[in-house]
């Protein structure tokens, strides 16, 4: 019991930012029209890809090769997830663009 | 103990970086309250980005761990040109039709990355518990790593496996026991969670990782091997927030205040977005994940003796330019086809003769919500033209002709009258309440969801057999020389 108090205090501003980051998440695309999904969904899928952080510090701080070799993969695979997610829904979203001009 | 170090070596960097990460966070939350209204989505997407490189770009400048900055410089900036080069190129060259798999793919890797920085950690961790005499593994930190590796892997898994699917290279594997069977895994992925957290740490002891990280892969596979092709948009949905989470894990590990915001924004606004596109088709997120779609009732309905009516090109012809209201119902067919030009160059002909064209889009016609409407801008078709599917059957009764062009289930009558039929409840487009009904297709063949349809047995419905682009270019041929 104590052990998870002292979790709670040790953690209390991550845990937070959680919470806070978990209502603001669903208020910010509640009215999304369902035509945007596919884009919203694609683009949010790029903004995970801060997990490219995390790697970054892992392999900035690596020694061996064993982790260097993680290291350089994670970050590879990371970045392909953000320069993918973002390119993707930056296409996806200039079909609606033309689409508006033409308005 | 990220605090006592920020203390201990303090320097102006660290709170550069802290509020480069504040600004990120920022930009990612306006960027996705953008994404969701059509003027702004563009420029929402951009914002985004420009938070997810100022993140990126002051970590590597300015972020510190015991006073040491990151090194190996030069491989990171390798991996991120190599990265970016293959995202690039991948992302550009990709055709508009297999966009959903290319974003379950880029979520995969999302969802691959998590884990690895897990796999790395946690030895770290476990040798400074050992050292410092710690009882058991119980820490925030190891929790933070263990959830990062489960679900990261559960989505990369879950994800490859998705984008095989739509890309029709793995099929469905429809069994009840397997609905049991992941419940089992589960439950052992849960139990080697708890099982790590309260181990007693001993350096270099790490064989339970690549088990739990083994165990989630094969837990991911097995997700989503059931779930059938036609649901995999949702299925997608649910991994991104998945590896939102995964991502948060990460900036818990590391008190890093831009990967936390960022993850848990993923993670809430991608379940939310999961639970939108279910209602879409009228269904639970449950009945998505343990309800196998088709599968066993499929052969309820089956043709039989019943006939089908085919029209030739010449009467098609004829029959759409003598009418007054046309619309056009399109489908994943018209995607593989690349036929939307075709289909805008037949509504200007029509529209030439005084022919009312309009388009009726299903919210989830094609492989993902929004495809379709994609397709046809790309093709210039005015976006007052298309209208949504309660719009469109609200004209149904006074449209002369609906063409049908590569859509199936989402004009089957069986979603209304057959409570038996898997699909009994998604609202669909009523082509069936139109004079006269064309179907396009290339066979008999069954829709994504393996189910016969009614329609096309239907007394107003004629099929006109082809591939789209072909049939299309003919019939746009035989309209000119009326």
């Amino acid at each position: 019991m104590n052990s998870i108090l002292l979790f709670l205090l040790q953690y209390r501003e991550a845990i937070f930012i959680i919470i806070l980051s978990l209502f603001l998440g669903i208020e910010v695309i509640s009215h999304v029209p369902s035509v945007l999904h596919t884009p919203l969904m694609s683009g949010a899928n790029a903004i995970h890809g801060v997990v490219i952080i995390g790697a970054i510090i892992v392999m900035g701080h690596a020694h061996d090769v064993l982790p260097m070799i993680l290291g350089f993969l994670a970050v590879v695979l990371g970045t392909l997830n953000v320069v993918g997610g973002f390119v993707v829904t930056d296409r996806m979203l200039e079909m609606f663009r033309k689409k508006k001009s033409k308005k | 103990m990220e605090t006592i170090q920020t203390l201990i070596q303090y320097t102006p960097e660290i709170s550069i970086l802290e509020i480069s990460y504040i600004l990120a966070s920022v930009l990612f939350i306006v960027g996705l309250k953008r994404l969701s209204h059509p003027d702004t989505a563009r420029n929402g997407n951009l914002w985004a980005a420009a938070g997810m490189g100022l993140a990126i770009l002051f970590t590597i400048l300015f972020h510190k761990k015991d006073g040491e900055s990151i090194g190996n410089i030069p491989w990171i900036l390798g991996a991120l040109v190599l990265g970016t080069a293959v995202g690039w190129v991948a992302a550009r060259k990709v055709k508009m039709t297999a966009m959903p798999q290319m974003v379950s793919m880029f979520n995969g890797m999302g969802g691959a990355c998590a884990a690895m920085i897990s796999m790395m950690e946690f030895p770290k961790l476990q040798s400074t518990l050992a050292a410092a005499g710690a009882s058991s593994m119980f820490h925030g930190e190891t929790l933070a790593i263990l959830f990062g590796l489960t679900i990261g892997g559960v989505s990369f898994a879950g994800s490859m496996i998705a984008f095989g699917k739509l890309d029709e290279k793995i099929g469905d594997i429809k069994a009840p026991w397997l609905r049991y069977l992941n419940l089992f895994f589960l439950f052992l992925l849960v139990v080697m969670v708890v099982l790590i957290m309260f181990k007693h740490p001993v350096s270099g002891d790490n064989t339970i990782i690549y088990l739990l990280v083994l165990l989630a892969l094969v837990y991911g596979v097995s997700f989503v091997m059931p779930i059938g092709g036609a649901d995999m948009p949702v299925v997608i949905s649910l991994l991104n927030s998945f590896t939102g989470i995964a991502a948060a894990c990460g900036g818990f590990l590391y008190s890093n205040q831009a990967m936390l915001t960022g993850g848990i924004l993923v993670g809430s606004s991608g379940t939310l977005l999961t639970i939108l596109m279910c209602k879409a088709m009228n269904r639970s997120l449950l009945n998505v994940i343990i309800g196998a779609f088709g599968g066993e009732a499929a052969s309820k309905g089956e043709a039989g003796d019943k006939t089908v009516k085919e029209i030739t090109l010449s009467d098609a012809a004829v029959l759409l330019s003598y009418s007054q209201k046309v619309l056009v119902v399109p489908g994943y067919g018209l995607a593989v086809a690349q036929a939307q030009h075709l289909c805008h160059e037949l509504d200007v002909l029509l529209a030439s003769r005084g022919v009312e064209v309009k388009y009726g889009i299903h919210p989830v016609a094609g492989r993902m919500p929004g495809h379709m409407n994609v397709l046809l801008a790309e093709a210039d078709v005015p976006y007052e033209k298309l209208l949504e599917m309660e719009e469109a059957n609200n004209e149904m009764q006074n449209t002369d002709v609906v063409i049908v062009i590569g859509a199936n289930d989402v004009v089957n009558p069986a979603a209304e009258d057959d409570p038996s039929s898997p699909i009994y409840g998604m609202p669909v487009i009523k082509a069936w309440e139109a004079k006269n009904v064309i179907v396009m297709k290339r066979s008999m063949a069954k829709g994504y969801a393996a189910i016969s349809n009614n329609l096309f047995y239907h007394p107003r419905n004629s099929m006109l057999f082809g591939d789209a682009k072909a049939t299309l270019q003919k019939l746009i041929a035989e309209i000119k020389n009326l």
